[in-house]
């Protein structure tokens, strides 16, 4: 027998026996979802760890009312698939001074994720929370284990992380500590798109090119996704083919002008591609080039 | 930069990108993984290589690319050309030191192979981030700065590699643009190289004369080297044997993580195969208990598979209903594990705190989680020399050899054998810290080494295993993995 398991089998084997370990040695397990092409493949591999079950745990989305309306139509139809429960926490603060990307810049996402986040695992009690970050993505996470502590107060420091050996996760914590869980740390965007494309998983439509409204600014390209984005004087939308590479909250996620329309013309256009992912954020460039460190630290995921 | 080649031929796949998007997912589908660790000193020119194999396989993008360029010209300690190391310094803590404090890790690939490298540090207090990267390691990279040759932190990498298990391992002779590509020189470490190698009982390692920073021998032969006749770099870790293709070959083993019940018609046994293959019809043996079944299905959300090997994550089902639970062995019916509550381990510790003897600590071991405590140290090993040292205890960093005791019996093999039923980690009781990494060596007791009667049994109650007869204590069974020369 020569059989010799590819990469993206080996990938989904851990990422499997993770979420297997996690539902076995936490009390109150969720899953962070966040709609997003990471999301769709984490999620994807939940429903495989726990066949014919569905996931023990509920999926959450900490909303921050900007995402992009396609992202909340995917939201609700796979969690109607998968069979899960589907919580939705709105930071009530931010709801009610009515904080939005437009006018409050950097607290826009400090309140309804940062704080948004921190406040629906206080309410729910969850002690361990399932996110879909990559290794790949970003410096700081490059040094992330895939069993990411967090004290009562959510934060986290990088020069105290648990050893992690072999495939051994150590999920003992005092009452009030969380963890927040990697299960794809180590697969890359490439493997992620693969995978999709192996696996025939549902994705946001807007990841594939279309012809959609835009305005440009500062150098980023902005789909005017409703009509509560303010345009200045003389803005016009105009239309352009565009896809994006990675969805947050429209008014903060910058698009590509694309044609690629289908699955592997997308993969294509990223691999001949030579910005960053991370690029069309705007959060890796606040604090300078430790941006996400930081963030991380006051506990954002 | 300018030598830089990028019409290599290990990376010629922007052409069918371009031309044939399904011809290369076709060919990204079929990769296989090896995952290695980068061991040297500070100035060996780790990160400086590490950053070069992102660059070469072009993980680095353009906007990354102008960042790193503006922060060598900044910070870099290559004057105006591309100081690579800047790529894998992560933190902001270590970016202002100049130096790399924790493990992180970073993914390349190349037609053949996805990469997963564990960048560790070569300070001496950071031991434990070595092992901690080597434990998931097929290969290690040993980095020798050829003006300085093989010096104490080679040793030292050299054994840690060595104690963790990775048999495959590559001695990079780095920075020969230094020593103007001279044979004579690399010859003369790899002789010294040799020596000491053979003293700890290493087998066999692949020599290579490279320059991360030149890039001389890493993804194609450099001409600056005619006298050198070996892989690059690349080419080596493209084509060595990654260490699941070796785990097939062994008795079938699954720790089980969780029994999956959605109803009372179906009772499943999750986890992920450690060893060998299993499929349906084949004998298993539920460890400890040494009940016997065999397996009715291997079931998937994609459908039931034919079988599973090791290191697959599946679901089993089987023919009659026998008590399993977590923490439970499903094995080979006829070929199963030892069953023992004291053994001789190999510590590695890794907290603050020192070990405690007689600390009652947790021990978690593929799904098994006991209470086990450690009896004082036979002896700790010198990193640096091997020597074996009297010691009460074991500091943070210390890696030494002691007797265990755990108070319940808990299925295991030697690590040598065995990673995933001979590797374990202590945890604090009181902190949840995880305070050691471990490796058992052998069962001091074959009390519970039984033979198995035949137990095929349906009832629910009452255990019907029958213990074989015990045999004299501290017998060996085998060999540890850990051992020093002597």
């Amino acid at each position: 027998m020569a059989k010799t398991l590819t990469h993206l089998e080996r990938l989904e084997a851990e990422s499997i026996h993770i979420m297997r370990e996690v539902v076995a040695e936490t009390e109150r397990p969720v899953m962070l979802y966040s709609v997003g092409k990471d999301s769709a493949v984490m999620l994807h591999l939940a429903r495989k760890a726990f066949y014919p079950s569905p996931p023990p745990f509920p999926l959450l989305h900490v909303d921050t009312t900007w995402k992009f309306r396609e992202m909340y139509k995917l939201r609700d139809r796979m969690a109607k698939e998968s069979g899960m429960e589907l919580l939705v926490y709105h930071n009530p603060e931010a709801q009610e001074r009515g904080i939005n990307p437009f006018d409050h810049g950097p607290l826009h996402t400090d309140m309804w994720k940062t704080e948004g986040l921190k406040q629906a695992l206080d309410k729910w009690g969850f002690d361990a929370a399932f996110g879909g970050a990559r290794r790949d993505e970003e410096k700081s996470r490059a040094k992330e284990r895939i069993f990411s502590f967090r004290t009562a107060s959510h934060g986290w420091d990088p020069k105290n992380q648990r050893p992690e050996l072999w495939n051994l996760y150590n999920a003992r914590k005092a009452k009030g500590e969380s963890i927040r869980v990697f299960p794809i740390s180590n697969w890359t965007e490439l493997d992620v798109w693969q995978y999709i494309h192996l696996n025939d998983i549902p994705i946001v439509p807007l990841y594939f090119a279309a012809k959609r409204p835009t305005v440009e600014r500062d150098g980023m390209l902005l789909m005017v996704d409703d009509d509560r984005f303010p345009l200045k004087p003389g803005e016009v939308p105009v239309e352009r083919s565009i896809r994006f590479r990675t969805l947050g909250c429209y008014p903060l996620t910058g698009a590509v002008e694309s044609e690629a329309k289908t699955l592997p013309e997308v993969i294509q256009e990223t691999l001949l591609t030579t910005t960053s992912e991370r690029q069309g954020r705007a959060i890796d460039k606040d604090a300078g080039g430790a941006g996400m460190e930081v963030k991380k630290q006051q506990g954002y995921f | 930069m300018a030598d830089i080649d990028t019409k290599d031929p290990v990376y010629v796949t922007d052409a069918l990108i371009a031309q044939d998007i399904d011809a290369y997912l076709d060919q990204h589908q079929h990769k296989t993984m090896l995952r290695f660790i980068t061991c040297g000193s500070v100035d060996d020119g780790k990160s400086t290589l590490i950053g070069r194999l992102l660059y070469d396989s072009k993980m680095i993008f353009e906007d990354q690319l102008a960042a790193l360029e503006a922060d060598s010209k900044r910070v870099g300690t290559q004057g105006q050309e591309i100081d690579f190391a800047l790529l894998v310094d992560g933190l902001a803590a270590e970016r202002e030191q100049g130096i790399t404090i924790d493990v992180a890790y970073r993914f390349f690939s190349t037609e053949k192979r996805k990469f997963i490298v564990a960048d560790t540090p070569g300070h001496e207090q950071y031991t434990r981030n070595m092992v901690t990267g080597a434990s998931t390691a097929d290969l290690a990279v040993i980095l020798i700065d050829a003006r300085k040759g093989v010096l104490t932190q080679t040793r030292r990498h050299s054994y840690l590699a060595h104690l963790i298990g990775i048999r495959n391992i590559v001695l990079a002779v780095n920075k020969m643009d230094l020593v103007d590509y001279s044979q004579t020189r690399f010859d003369e470490i790899v002789a010294d190289y040799t020596a000491f190698a053979q003293s700890i009982g290493i087998a066999g390692f692949v020599p290579m004369p490279i320059s991360g920073f030149k890039g001389d021998n890493i993804t194609g032969r450099s001409a600056n080297t005619p006298w050198y006749t070996g892989p690059s770099l690349i080419e080596h870790l493209e084509t060595v044997e990654v260490a699941t293709a070796v785990d097939l070959a062994k008795p079938f083993r699954l720790p089980v993580q969780w029994v999956n019940r959605p109803n009372l018609d179906f009772r499943g046994f999750a986890g992920l195969v450690a060893t060998g293959a299993i499929k349906p019809g084949d004998a298993i043996r539920v460890l400890p208990s040494g009940k016997t079944s065999t397996v009715k299905s291997v079931v998937t959300l994609g459908g039931d598979l034919p079988e599973a090997i090791a290191g697959q994550s599946v679901t089993l089902t089987f023919a009659d209903e026998i008590d399993c639970s977590r923490g439970d062995v499903i094995a080979a019916a006829d070929a199963p594990p030892e069953v023992s509550d004291q053994f001789e381990a190999t510590l590695v510790w890794m907290a603050d705190e020192a070990m405690h003897v007689g600390r009652s600590y947790w021990l978690k071991l593929a799904s098994q989680t006991v209470s086990v405590t450690v009896h004082q140290p036979k002896y700790a090993v010198n990193v640096n020399t091997m020597e074996h040292v009297a010691v009460k205890t074991l500091e943070l960093n210390a890696i030494g050899v002691a007797q265990i005791a755990t108070d319940r019996p808990i299925v295991f093999e030697p690590y040598a054998d065995n990673r995933t039923l001979g590797g374990f980690i202590l945890i604090d009781k009181i902190t949840n810290a995880t305070v050691a990494a471990g490796m058992l060596h052998f069962s001091l007791r074959r009390a519970q080494n039984v033979h198995w009667q035949a137990t095929a049994t349906t009832s629910a109650t009452g255990s019907t295993r029958t213990w074989g007869s015990p045999r004299p204590t501290g017998s060996r069974t085998s060999a540890g993995s850990a051992r020093s020369p002597s």
